[in-house]
């Protein structure tokens, strides 16, 4: 990490924690205000514009390994058996061309043929192949993956929500990239904020990072030039005119505060961050050239500034049909692009802090559907399915439970979200007994209790 | 009495401060004494406050300034340019009164108030309301009906509290589903914030048993179709003999009896009479605070003894019209709109939290969600896709439907959720969010989906051919802020066509997006 610039503008330090909280969209709170009090811009001279806790600070209080969350999100259901739960003995009906698992650098643990890369960095993660919540679509098994819950009456947040509003604005983050960025895409109504409100929200980038110019929603547009967003710039200010007969008016001040904020990451340094032609073209390369291998080294490039919560949304997994041609196509992406995340994590010190999980709403069916109109698809399954965890303080090379000989029954230790998603929680500090503020005001704690029905076999004990 | 007001009048400090050339005028009718018309009654209600308190007030608003707060104001939609020329053009000395009576009879006053109530009754399909979209179209339009014929509003809170029948059939039963709780507690505190403006939660708790128990008798059963509900009184669905316990919310006692009458209707004609305390101030002073931005109680649905009305006159005054008027609605509209108060300037004189309460002058009001895109689009020609999740396959609402004419909460898009359309899940008004933040501020200046609108505009096409830059300007001026520009602004376009080289459709463009970027612009002021 660079070494803390002392800035010698006071102005533009205390501009820089104004973004921070406005960008949130929503007032500041109160501990918000009284810990700028306390501090004032004086503590804000001793930050780095966009960088929060350095890699080589202290694990905060609370003893928490992890700092920020990768999630790497297999948008429609990717296959277990094809992927990190191989099954090449139940024959050719269920494995279909992909049946030869190739073993890791971990003695014992083979995956799937298609993810050499990540078979030789198989020490740095670990699989769950007992994931299971039984529910077949996709959007509610997306909702119950990433809330741990299947609540009828209220919308729960997503994880990333959830980290957002622990480990974003209100707890002191001051970065001005939000705390819960999306890569590129967003999931929509039934996996973000929930009720704890549009402050929460994810920032999705849009745009992609694999194109000549990554234009990044709201910060880079496309076709104008700095030059002539500067001469827009000044044309607006010239034409304010009922911001000058109000001198003093408070909605006018915070308007021109939020557009100062703004073009800090229109003009400023801080959105020259989501330009990736700052990463040498071998970095580039390894990662793969395409949106998903992009998306990884952004969310590298992001949890490095600080960044609490990234999610990759990588879609294309709900293979139906031409299911194998597609797998030929897409493993290899995945297998790059994530494999040099953790490489690339890890080479920066970065692993031991950052969490990285990579899964889908659920499995797909291990056995091979080749009648028609399918003609070898598969499809969604989520009885069993598997997820891929790394770094943040979770182990590696470990594998957790287990399915039968076809993948299609948990055998031992089934894994449910909300058992996931408490010990993710775990290792960034949030003890899952962290209230949420339930909009009925009923007691909500960030991991359900069994007392709400939730299925449950306990946090991943084992990975810690 | 008439004596002190007219001391006071006169002992309000003169303005130093000339009127602003573009927003204010100085021409201002006469407050007559004693007051004339209820909208005379209101001003004097307010000006005698202020002069109470020493505050001056600002000067009235230009014409320009009227006709855009007033269409925003009263139909949640951007007058065109055509409109603004012929309202700056008329000679008419009441063309204030006529613009205010055309708005009350447009289309788009029952769009946008049945939007308003929308998010009080909590119309949404989705959690945790969980409405089901043929029950929210059913509760939408009975609402929108209701706005549009200016239902009386003691005959509008009837039908919403004592309704029985099917969820499909007969809207207002939805008022009943449209609860996250659904106990004779959790009805009775839903009454309690969506009619009497009160939060149950800081009552004693004895207090809202006691109100239980004129809800303890509604129920609800499932029919053969699918999704449908009915919502019925049943006298033995009382199983824990709550209505025993029931107590007026003022702490009259009643005897209620289920096998002869429906308690929901004795609490209705508690509740509905003009000069319960609990009913007509709630109303007007929830209208109030949609106009004028603030209420007199304020937050508008937290009436209790520690929270008094800035000014008990003004809301007295208006409480007597309303019950004069025998409840109506759009009559109270209609006397706020044509006071003095409405037409002030938001130029402060004095600009300080209290003259903001005591309505010295007009508030800057972010536009909300709905009406901001509209008005994006109605400048830039352009629409937005909207579509309704559930159930499947979706429903794609036709491009023609603006966003004020949403019937479904749940029915949303990233610009409305950035912009703070409120979720409907509470019914509070503070759900709306109008604030203004940095997020929102990268989309409007720098987002395709904005810099994609203004490229498709035919308004930029028209702009680019102007044959000067006044004819460049006006158009976009005229369509985008109802007024004229300025020389200065004339002066500072001709400064930015020096420095960036700019011109025909590239200086329009510019323009037009430096206008959307205007607080001018997205606030009503």
């Amino acid at each position: 990490m660079n070494p803390p610039i002392h800035h010698p503008d006071t102005a533009l330090a205390r501009d820089t924690a104004r973004i921070a909280s406005a960008l949130g969209g929503a007032p500041q709170s109160r501990r918000e205000a009284l810990r700028r009090t306390l501090f004032g811009s004086a503590g804000l001279l001793l930050m780095e514009p966009f960088v929060i806790r350095g890699a080589d600070q202290p694990i905060p209080a609370g003893g928490a390994a992890a700092k920020s969350v990768i999630q790497i999100w297999l948008w429609g259901g990717p296959c277990h058996i094809d992927t990190f739960d191989p099954k090449p003995e139940a024959g050719r009906e269920y494995s279909g061309a992909l049946d030869a698992p190739i073993e890791t650098n971990v003695s014992g643990v083979r995956i799937g043929q298609l993810l050499p890369e990540l078979a030789k960095q198989a020490d740095k993660y670990s699989l769950i192949r007992s994931m299971t919540h039984g529910n077949n679509g996709h959007e509610t098994a997306a909702y119950l993956v990433q809330t741990g819950r299947s609540s009828e009456r209220d919308v729960f947040p997503g994880l990333g929500a959830v980290v957002s509003y622990f480990k974003g604005y209100d707890a002191g983050y001051e970065g001005l990239i939000p705390p819960y960025v999306v890569l590129t895409q967003p999931q929509g109504r039934f996996s973000e904020a929930g009720f704890l409100g549009p402050r929460y929200k994810p920032y999705a980038t849009g745009g992609n990072p694999a194109a000549a110019t990554f234009e990044v929603e709201g910060i880079v547009a496309p076709g104008i030039s700095e030059q002539h967003q500067r001469e827009r710039r000044n044309l607006l200010a010239g034409l304010n005119t009922l911001g000058s007969a109000l001198p003093g008016d408070a909605t006018i001040k915070t308007v021109l505060d939020s557009e100062r904020q703004a073009y800090e990451l229109i003009l400023g340094d801080a959105g020259k961050l989501f330009d990736l032609k700052q990463e040498p073209d071998a970095v580039r390369d390894r990662y793969g050239r395409n949106t998903f291998g992009q998306s990884c080294l952004m969310a590298r490039r992001l949890v490095e500034k600080g960044v609490p919560y990234v999610t990759v949304n990588y879609q294309g997994w709900d293979t139906h049909k031409q299911h194998f041609q597609i797998m030929n196509r897409k493993l290899p992406e995945l297998d790059a692009g994530l494999a040099a995340l953790l490489e690339d994590l890890d080479g920066r010190g970065l692993l031991s802090s950052t969490v990285v999980w990579c899964c889908g709403e659920f499995g797909r069916t291990p056995k091979v559907d080749n009648e028609s109109p399918w003609n070898g698809g598969r499809h969604h399954f989520g009885k069993v399915f598997s997820c891929l965890i790394a770094g943040g303080g979770f182990k590696g090379g470990q594998v957790v439970g287990s399915s039968d000989a076809k993948g299609e029954e948990v055998v031992d230790r089934p894994v449910y979200p909300a058992d996931l998603i408490g010990s993710i929680y775990g290792q960034i500090g949030i003890p899952s007994d962290s209230p949420l503020p339930h909009p009925q005001g009923n007691p909500t704690c960030v991991v359900p209790k069994e007392e709400e029905g939730v299925p449950t076999a306990g946090l991943l004990k084992e990975l810690v | 009495m008439r004596l002190l007001i007219a001391i006071f009048l006169a002992a309000t400090p003169i303005r130093a401060a000339e009127p602003h050339p573009v927003y204010e005028t100085d021409h201002f009718p006469e407050l007559p004494v004693p007051a004339v018309t209820p909208s005379d009654r209101i001003d004097e209600a307010v000006f005698t406050h202020l002069a109470e308190l020493g505050i001056a007030k600002a000067h009235p608003c230009s014409d320009a300034v009227f006709l855009r707060r007033a269409y925003l104001a009263v139909i949640g939609t951007l007058p065109r340019d055509d409109e603004a020329i012929d309202f700056l053009a008329s000679t008419d000395e009441n063309k204030r009164e006529g613009l205010v009576e055309h708005l009350l009879q447009r289309p788009e006053y029952g769009d946008f108030w049945a939007m308003k109530w929308g998010d009080l009754l909590r119309v949404k399909a989705e959690f945790p309301i969980k409405l089901w979209p043929n029950a929210v179209q059913a509760y939408h339009k009975w609402i929108h009906d209701s706005v549009r014929s200016n239902k009386l509003f003691h005959h509008f809170v009837q039908e919403l509290l004592v309704s029985s029948g099917s969820n499909f059939r007969e809207g207002q039963v939805n008022f009943y589903r449209a609860m996250p709780d659904r106990s004779p507690g959790g009805i009775a505190s839903t009454v309690a914030l969506t009619f009497m403006g009160e939060r149950a939660e800081k009552w004693p708790p004895r207090k809202l048993e006691a109100m239980a128990g004129f809800f303890a008798n509604v129920s609800y059963k499932a029919t053969a179709e699918w999704k449908e509900e009915i919502v019925f009184f049943d006298p033995l669905g009382d199983k824990d003999l709550l209505h025993k316990r029931a107590i007026f919310p003022d702490g009259t006692p009643v005897t209620l009896d289920p096998g002869r009458e429906d308690p929901r209707a004795v609490f209705a004609g508690w509740l509905l009479r003009p000069e319960n305390p609990y009913f007509s101030r709630v109303i007007t002073n929830r209208v109030w605070s949609w106009l004028m931005g603030r209420g007199i109680v304020h937050e508008p649905d937290d009436f209790r003894t520690d929270n008094p009305p800035s000014n008990p006159a003004l809301l007295a005054v208006l409480e007597s019209e309303f019950i004069a008027s025998r409840c109506d609605v759009r009559h109270l509209f209609r006397a706020i709109l044509n006071s003095r108060t409405f037409a002030l300037s938001s130029i402060p004189e004095q600009d300080t939290p209290e003259a903001a309460a005591q309505f010295a002058h007009y508030p800057l009001r972010r536009l909300e969600a709905e009406v901001f895109i509209d008005a994006i689009n109605q400048i830039t020609g352009t629409a937005e896709e909207y579509s309704s999740p559930i159930p499947e396959p979706f429903t794609f609402i036709p491009e023609e439907v603006r966003a004020i004419a949403l019937a479904d909460g749940s029915i949303t898009s990233s610009f409305l959720e950035l912009f703070g359309r409120p979720p409907r899940d509470t019914g509070l008004e503070a759900e709306r969010s109008r604030t203004n933040s940095a997020q929102q501020r990268l989309h409007l200046l720098n987002s395709s989906h904005i810099q994609k609108k203004i490229a498709a505009s035919p308004l930029v096409a028209d702009a680019a051919g102007g044959a000067d830059l006044k004819a460049t300007a006006e158009p976009v001026y005229l369509t985008l802020l109802s007024r004229y520009p300025t020389p200065e602004e004339i002066a500072t376009l001709k400064a930015h066509v020096r420095n960036s080289q700019s011109s025909g459709k590239s200086l329009a463009t510019d323009l037009v997006w430096a206008l959307i970027n205007q607080p001018e612009f997205y606030h009503n002021h």
